[in-house]
């Protein structure tokens, strides 16, 4: 049986330096620590959007790069869906082009995430027709759960999914994220600083800095 | 009105310009993107090479180019031989010499739109599964659109306007190179020339203003509202 996460990964900028050993079985692992402590470039090694100095990462036994085989998948095989920070919604694209966007790419998704119902749970339905420029921040940041999810990704990895939202959006989007959690078996490696957060989604916990 | 000569100096000169902005145009994005995006060595080099048709006296780049696209040049004897093409006297040297001096301003518009795309937008995209590639044409190009247009209008008129480099390179030949700027400098040479002076200034400014509006337009159009030239 294949653990969900494997991950080995040194890297040093110049101000942090990031060690993980994490293994283990958790459909849930949280990145805790002080902001400035690499957790964010810990999730872009992940998604192979940095080239990390060394790493061995595989996620269900399968390995997305290992530095001693010098194997390295390109990001856009790592099949990941990332909820960046900052939402990077598409803003040219409307919000329906921005859901299409990722589903365009992987035609037969690995995980039948049912759209419709993805589109429900969040709440986005009306918004189709809208521009990113046009939403507001609760809804931006659906929209990128969203976005990610009906790429049909293997894992997901968010980052502070929750910051930038007020008490009410953020438990409504924390709720949205365990449903999901819930309903789909999809691996989550979830940033974030704020341990009451981490505390009632998991108890692995990954800690930097 | 405007006499039949006239109207076939219009005729060359629009077409020297969208010749000469059509060729350039992909060269003059791949510049940008290269020198917005890329590390490498060389990139100041090559910076100052597509900047040097901007500074230096535009007679030195026509001269630059009778010495490398001559009929003996380098360049130039190569062409004739192999393609039988000769640049000089011709309307596609005016073309080559318009493309050269409108490099530069092409290259700078792009650049600063390419620099304004987002790159977190690119990594967005490729978690999404596009190739660099795929991520470059739905996300990069179409968002430096506007820079594009903008850099094509910017190209296109000051294609219309060369006059240094392609009286020295191309020459100032009636119905082959004799275009807008060199039909008004060769009418000013002669007495009583006046009114075709006046008219063929008048075309210069609309056809300038004519596709600097385009533009606006166009970019408005394609950025939902969000972005101008202007």
């Amino acid at each position: 049986m294949p653990m969900s996460f494997d991950i080995v990964l040194r890297h040093a900028t110049g101000e942090n330096s990031i060690a993980i050993d994490h293994h283990s079985d958790a459909s849930l692992v949280a990145i805790t620590g002080p902001s400035g402590c690499g957790k964010t470039t810990a999730l872009n090694c992940v998604a192979g959007l940095i080239t990390p100095q060394f790493a061995q990462i595989s996620v269900n036994g399968r390995t997305l790069i290992d530095s001693e085989r010098n194997v390295s998948l390109p990001a856009e095989s790592r099949r990941c869906g990332y909820i960046f920070q900052d939402a990077r919604l598409f803003p040219h694209l409307r919000v329906s082009a921005n859901l299409a966007y990722g589903m365009r790419m992987r035609g037969a998704a690995h995980t039948d995430v049912d759209h419709a119902a993805v589109i429900d749970v969040l709440g986005i339905g009306g918004l189709a027709d809208r521009w990113p420029a046009t939403l507001s921040g609760g809804e931006i940041r659906r929209v990128a759960i969203a976005r990610a999810l009906m790429s049909g990704p293997e894992f997901l990895l968010l980052d502070e999914p929750l910051s930038s939202l007020d008490k009410a959006r953020g438990e409504e989007v924390l709720g949205m994220i365990e449903r999901i959690h819930s309903q789909l078996s999809v691996p989550m490696l979830y940033v974030s600083h704020d341990p009451a957060e981490v505390a009632r989604l998991t108890q692995t916990i990954i800690k930097l800095g | 009105m405007i006499t039949p000569l006239e109207w076939s100096i219009i005729g060359l000169s629009l077409k020297v310009s969208l010749v000469a902005i059509t060729l350039t145009l992909p060269l003059a994005y791949g510049l940008a993107w290269l020198l917005a995006r890329r590390r490498f060595p060389g990139r100041f080099l090559l910076d100052a090479l597509v900047h040097l048709p901007l500074v230096v006296p535009p007679v030195v780049t026509g001269w630059l180019l009778l010495v490398l696209l001559g009929r003996n040049g380098p360049i130039g004897s190569i062409l004739l031989d192999w393609l039988g093409v000769t640049l000089v006297f011709h309307w596609t040297g005016a073309a080559v010499a318009a493309a050269v001096m409108a490099l530069p301003l092409m290259v700078r518009a792009m650049r600063l739109s390419i620099d304004a795309v987002d790159r977190k937008l690119v990594g967005a995209a490729r978690t999404l599964g596009a190739s660099p590639w795929h991520a470059f044409r739905t996300i990069t190009l179409p968002l430096s659109l506007p820079g594009i247009l903008a850099g094509a209008v910017l190209g296109f008129a000051r294609s219309l306007g060369e006059f240094g480099a392609t009286i020295t390179f191309a020459s100032n030949i009636p119905g082959q190179t004799r275009t807008l700027p060199l039909a008004i400098y060769t009418s000013l040479q002669v007495p009583g020339a006046e009114g075709v002076v006046t008219r063929l200034a008048i075309i210069s400014i609309v056809l300038s203003l004519a596709a600097l509006l385009a533009s606006e337009w166009l970019v408005r159009r394609t950025s939902g509202g969000n972005a101008h030239v202007l």
